[in-house]
């Protein structure tokens, strides 16, 4: 038996080898209402990571919505605007042109971007604002209870599609996502996922592209996480996980789908 | 031979028995408590082999609540 094995762990824990820590900006004196296991709270992580490691803490201002994350405004610990439904990005365009020199982004389920507020979003976007949209799409309304979404799938069980979606009846998943490419005012457009530790350094490696297009006023960054509901979808975290790797991706394949900044 | 050993710790009080890091550990140092629960009920993540860490950070990464800090120490045996 060497050294190492017999290590206790009062000798590992110890600050000098810590090498994973809390997000610093993540407020750990309040409880994240999500449901267990629920996607927001690792995006939550991941913003609060980029936006402190980017060094902008003091002049970011995050716009939150109507859905389950309209409380991110208790969780990370940096200025931010409440909006209507739907209306986060008329109200980031505000904030961005009063105060230019600040960093601002929204945080929009995909009832809120692709249903109620798909105008704001597409013509923000078609602006080119200088924001940045993350976009947590997860197929359905969790926040009322697991109703229908324009993102649900083709098939999938929600609490208004009780035998599930059908084209004729509910018409076709709406990809907004796609959309965002096709408008000259997008700078870097990105679908990503964090089911997994790799598929959420990844999106955390995407999100700090987005806020340095925002800090460099290149225009508009859409980074959609495809996500979970396990609650609205009646599964296990962890079945949710298996899920949407099996079904949403095919719908929602997960890569860059524009990127300006790697032509220049 | 270098030797990695690592070790995590749970803030018990905010975990919610997700279990999203028992599946994310590739060396099945988690586990969630069979019979103890949090002040919400939860039944927390702990290290159920805590010989087993090499503290690859994986279970903190995907943790919803941040309740995962991860230490790692390589020693030469
Ligand atoms: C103007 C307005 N219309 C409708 C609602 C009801 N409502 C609240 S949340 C929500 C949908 C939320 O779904 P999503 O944006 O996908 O967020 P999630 O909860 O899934 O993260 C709706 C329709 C509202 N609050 N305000
Ligand atoms: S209802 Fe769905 S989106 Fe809302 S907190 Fe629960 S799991 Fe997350
Ligand atoms: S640091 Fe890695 S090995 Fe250790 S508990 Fe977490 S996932 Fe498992
Ligand atoms: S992932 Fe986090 S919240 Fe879920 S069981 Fe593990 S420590 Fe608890
Ligand atoms: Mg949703």
């Amino acid at each position: 038996m060497n050294l190492c094995d017999t290590m206790e762990l009062e000798e590992i824990i110890r600050e000098e080898n810590k090498v994973y820590a809390v997000p610093e900006l993540l407020d750990q004196s309040v409880h994240m209402h999500y449901c267990p296991g629920c996607s927001h709270g690792v995006v939550h992580k991941l913003i609060s990571e980029v936006i402190a490691e980017l060094g902008i803490t003091d002049h970011t201002v995050g716009v939150s919505p109507v859905g389950c994350a309209v409380f991110a405004y208790n969780y990370i610990d940096v200025d931010w605007v409440e909006a209507a439904h739907g209306r986060a990005p008329a109200v980031a365009t505000a904030l961005n042109r009063l105060w230019p020199e600040n960093v601002v982004f929204t945080y929009q389920g995909d009832g809120d971007m692709s249903a109620i507020g798909t105008a704001e979003s597409i013509h923000a976007a078609n602006r080119g604002e200088n924001i940045v949209m993350v976009f947590v799409n997860n197929a359905i309304y969790g926040m009322t209870g697991g109703q229908m979404a324009p993102t649900t799938l083709i098939g999938q069980k929600t609490a208004t599609t009780p035998y599930g979606r059908r084209v004729d009846l509910n018409g076709h998943p709406l990809e907004i996502t796609n959309l965002m490419p096709l408008l000259d005012g997008t700078c870097y457009v990105t679908r990503q996922s964090v089911h997994t530790p790799a598929a959420a350094r990844k999106t955390k490696a995407c999100l700090k592209k987005a806020f340095e297009n925002a800090i460099a006023k290149r225009g508009t960054s859409v980074v959609e996480v495809v996500a979970t509901c396990n609650s609205g979808w009646k599964m296990s975290p962890e079945k949710a996980n298996e899920w949407m790797a099996e079904h949403m991706f095919k719908v929602y394949p997960l890569g860059d789908l524009k990127d300006t900044t790697k032509e220049q | 031979m270098i030797k990695v050993r690592g070790a995590v710790t749970v803030n018990t009080d905010r975990c919610k028995g997700c279990n999203l890091c028992v599946v994310a550990c590739p060396t099945g140092t988690l586990a969630l408590q069979r019979s103890e629960v949090n002040d919400r009920g939860y039944h927390f993540a702990y290290m159920a082999n805590p010989e087993n860490c090499t503290g690859c950070c994986s279970c903190a990464w995907v943790c919803p609540d941040a309740c995962i800090e991860v230490y790692r120490v390589k020693t030469e045996a």
